[in-house]
């Protein structure tokens, strides 16, 4: 067995991992970065549109404006103070990006530029706002880069390819976690006084998605069988624009820069829906009304898509009957939107100059997680005490700045911003603290748990239980939901885990790069984080955010303003039956805003 | 459609297996719009659970799946079978170990880059209002083309000079070199242009152009590595970089 001992472990290198190193480097810790994929594989990287920040470089912008535009956006779920740090954090994290060397587009006085995005407004929703900062459409592409050579610069200590399967917890204290050597399917345990996770989301557990392959919840899972609650786990966003087939993602930045959506009529729809800011509204009420519109056969030729149309005489006739003085011509959308091009043109035989783009929405973004609170410290149930030595930030977390839907832009700010409070506060929390010493034998369950794959001889490929998982997950927990539909779900998902547990075979039975075992372990963790959403979803009987229920249509504030935390009945990592869950609705979401400010009170949610 | 893949194979720890071998698989139903990558996944899926690569988002973004398909270097996930055909050749790319079929090892192509300090250093105080450093859109342009790199790898190991020597930075270090070398803000270009100048850098360059069509992110990575020469030659990066009027790919 291999052994390795530093005071900070961080496992995923996204935007998350990278920002938390730094800053925890930068506090005098040693820090050790372990990622399953080389850093700049992450799918930070694949994050298109811009990053939001109070900046005021194209109009007036307040943080407080931006704070409000989240809260709002989450339909009131997100916690207050959360989204309060988020929204005046970003400003900072923001420019500290700049002067690590990212290339942002800048404006005519040589400031960052900033464009509109949906849900971002000024003054408290009364205009849309330019508030995302972007280098063109491939601003997470830059972030991770950035990140990634300032980690070099700084000598940070990486082990890339070692793929985590474990947390080692002793008394209660976050002590490690055990790895997979990808290159030798060595076995290694990391000894650390601070873990801290950033692992990503889970799109995969959806048929459709925008997410990588790489992004299976390894690390929320992994938490989650070691005792840490799920917080918010049924608010799951669906982005309103991937492309038709595919869920490959095309950016909101398209809106931002004029594109409309148009169904099988020729009508620009969301001028029923949102007739302020039409468009531009949050990505939940985009989704969902894509929905309506297929839903009463306005997809285009009767099929279930609807597109999405940047060429610049649409958008122009749209600007002119608004009233606006703006109008955009070729060489803007081939210059702001240069990714966007190349992947209709690669994948959809679409060019988006001259046709408009077949989209329908895609599984994109877990607003719910590993539960924190504001310093990224772990926390257990409704009272927030903390699990000492761990940490989460990133999409893998639930901080929870999203509440039940979060704004474009805002997962980005998300990454920088409580990667670097986490950095901090762990740099200052290893100086205090000894070495938790390492239970016995702590690598010996999941041990088992890799034999039991390896020697696997079941029937069933993994891969056909993933599809029959993904397929379940989408007709009857995505974009709108019924309790009927949904309790069906968590019996499929259960017997499908039962099949997993007793019925499946591997080919690759060896050691080295064996990604057909890996594959199959992350199968477990969709599993388990699809169950979760589903038992999460049946109990919440209300729609809200991303939480659509078609036998509770509406928002229930008296009953709901709580986060659901879900918990695994059993401390067996890998026990022979499904685990129960127990759900916990105690934890009421922080107000704290509206406590000062009125307007931060919950409200119907109009755009 | 049937398509056919020619995959090249190698398991070092399977005994008859652990020299580089070929083996065909067969495909049905595949249709145009089919990405390679989706097709390597079906043969892993359905067929082979031992077939390895790497792989990540599936749209050309990460840099993970870069293979030599049909001869040329590529990113599996950006190319259809419309481009290459009924019959596929999949083979690892050229010039790095192979650890196991498709994975080689990444780690000299990382050193490489490494090798030109591909990071930003500005050591004058930031602003004192806190803010950014100011940039105008023109001097941000010379650099947005070779930003864009992905580090895939696709373009270095095209190139007949790295296959000769593995001891050249090849294009790829050299890109992410441009990125910094004429970026307004930097201050070191003169320490990686001299970093550059050294007999395993940008000379080993034949402009041979392989790598400029191999790169799946459009960038004209040979125009960058002669702008990186003329640089050196003028001592200087002023008006090196010429910003290609925007340009349709
Ligand atoms: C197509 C697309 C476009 C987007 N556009 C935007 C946008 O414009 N603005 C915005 O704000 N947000 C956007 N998002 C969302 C945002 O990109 C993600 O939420 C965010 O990048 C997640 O970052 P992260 O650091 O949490 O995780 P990731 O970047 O996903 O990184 C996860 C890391 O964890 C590692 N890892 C995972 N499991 C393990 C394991 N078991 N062991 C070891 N390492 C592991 C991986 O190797 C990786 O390094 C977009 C998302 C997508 C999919
Ligand atoms: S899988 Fe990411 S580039 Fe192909």
């Amino acid at each position: 067995m291999h052994i390795h001992k530093h005071e900070v472990i961080i496992v995923g290198a996204g935007g998350a991992g990278l920002m938390a190193a730094l800053y925890a480097s930068q506090g005098g810790a040693d820090v050790a970065v372990i990622s399953k994929l080389y850093p700049t594989r992450s799918h930070t990287g694949a994050a298109l549109g811009g990053i939001g920040a109070a900046l005021g470089n194209m109009e007036e912008d307040k943080p407080l404006w931006h704070a409000y535009d989240t809260v709002k956006g989450g339909d009131y779920l997100a916690d207050q103070d959360a989204a309060k740090v988020l929204a005046e954090e970003a400003v900072a994290a923001v420019v500290e990006l700049e002067h690590m060397g990212l290339p942002y587009d800048r404006n005519e006085n040589g400031r960052i530029s900033q464009r509109r995005f949906g849900g971002h407004t000024s003054n408290f929703g009364e205009k849309p706002v330019r508030r995302a900062c972007h280098s063109a459409d491939r601003t997470g592409h830059m972030i991770l880069q950035t990140l990634y050579q300032q980690c070099i610069k700084n000598n940070a200590r990486f082990f890339d390819e070692f793929h985590v399967i474990d947390l080692i917890v002793n008394n209660g204290v976050a002590c490690g976690v055990v790895a997979v050597q990808l290159s030798t399917g060595d076995m290694h345990i990391f000894h650390g006084k601070a873990i801290f996770f950033a692992t990503g989301g889970w799109g995969r557990v959806w048929q459709i998605t925008s997410n990588a392959h790489s992004l299976t919840g390894d690390g929320a899972a992994i938490c989650f069988r070691r005792g840490v609650p799920m917080q918010d786990m049924e608010f799951y966003q669906f982005h309103p624009t991937g492309l038709y087939g595919l869920g490959v993602l095309l950016t909101e930045g398209i809106r931002g820069e004029g594109g409309v959506l148009i169904n099988g009529k020729g009508e620009r729809f969301m001028e029923k829906y949102a007739p302020k800011i039409k468009d531009l509204a949050s990505r939940d009420v985009v989704s969902r009304s894509i929905y309506m519109e297929l839903r009463a056969g306005n997809g285009i030729n009767g099929k279930n898509y609807v597109y999405l149309d940047i060429r610049p005489e649409t958008v122009n006739r749209f600007l002119a009957e608004a009233g606006e003085t703006r109008r955009i011509d070729t060489s803007t959308v081939i210059k702001a939107l240069a990714e966007t091009l190349d992947l209709c043109r690669t994948y959809a035989g679409v060019d988006p100059l001259t046709q408009p783009m077949p989209i329908q929405p895609t599984a994109h973004y877990a607003m719910g997680g590993i539960p924190t609170n504001i310093d990224t410290e772990v926390i257990l149930d409704e009272n927030k005490t903390v699990m000492r030595g761990l940490y989460a930030a990133g999409e893998c977390a639930c901080v929870s700045a999203h509440g039940a839907n979060r704004l474009g832009t805002n997962s980005l700010v998300d990454l920088v911003v409580f990667g670097r409070r986490g950095g901090m506060v762990m740099a200052n929390y290893v100086k205090g603290v000894d070495w938790t010493p390492l239970p016995d034998k702590p690598t010996a369950e999941i041990e088992a748990e890799f034999n039991r794959i390896r020697n696997s001889k079941g029937k069933l490929k993994t891969a056909e239980l993933r599809n029959k998982m993904q397929q379940v997950m989408m007709d009857k927990v995505g974009v709108f939901r019924k309790g009927s539909e949904i309790t069906e779900a968590v019996e499929d998902v259960k017997a499908l885990t039962q099949e997993y547990m007793t019925n499946i075979t591997i080919d690759d039975r060896g050691f080295k790069f064996n990604t057909d075992l890996l594959e199959a372990w992350e199968l477990g963790n969709l599993l388990e984080l699809a169950h979760v959403t589903a038992v999460s979803a049946v109990a919440r009987t209300e729609s809200r955010g991303a939480h659509s229920r078609e036998d509770f249509p509406n928002r229930d504030d008296d009953q709901w303003m709580v986060h659901t935390l879900a918990k695994r009945c059993t401390d067996d990592l890998y026990p022979a039956e499904v685990p129960a869950m127990e759900l916990n609705h105690k934890k009421a979401v922080d107000t704290s805003l509206a406590d000062l400010d009125p307007r931060f009170l919950p409200k119907e949610r109009t755009y | 459609m049937e398509v056919t893949f020619r995959i090249k194979r190698y398991n070092p720890e399977l005994p008859g297996k652990d020299k580089p071998y070929w083996q065909e698989f067969t495909l049905k139903d595949v249709v145009a719009t089919d990405r390679v990558l989706e097709l390597l996944h079906r043969i892993k899926w359905e067929q082979d659970g031992t077939l390895t690569m790497r792989r990540s988002c599936s749209h050309g973004i990460c840099g993970s799946d870069a293979m030599r398909i049909n001869g040329i270097n590529a990113l599996a996930c950006k190319l259809l079978i419309r481009d290459v055909g009924e019959k596929v050749q999949v083979e690892p790319i050229l010039g790095l170990p192979v650890l196991k079929d498709l994975v080689v090892d990444m780690e000299p192509f990382f050193e490489h880059y490494r090798a030109v300090m591909p990071y930003m250093v500005n050591n004058t105080p930031v602003p004192a209002d806190g803010r950014e450093r100011l940039q105008n859109q023109t001097d941000k342009d010379q650099i947005t083309e070779t930003t864009n790199c992905i580090l895939c790898a696709c373009c270095t190991t095209s190139c007949p000079s790295f296959w000769a020597n593995g001891k050249y930075v090849g294009p790829a270090a050299i890109v992410q070199a441009h990125r910094f070398i004429f970026d307004t803000r930097d201050q070191t270009s003169p320490t990686r242009l001299q970093a550059l100048s050294d007999p395993n850098g940008v000379w080993r360059c034949r402009t041979i152009y392989n790598c400029t069509p191999a790169c799946p992110r459009g960038i004209q990575v040979t125009k960058a590595i002669g702008e990186v020469k003329l640089a050196i030659r003028k001592n200087s990066t002023q008006n090196v970089v010429k910003v290609s009027e925007i340009k349709e790919h």
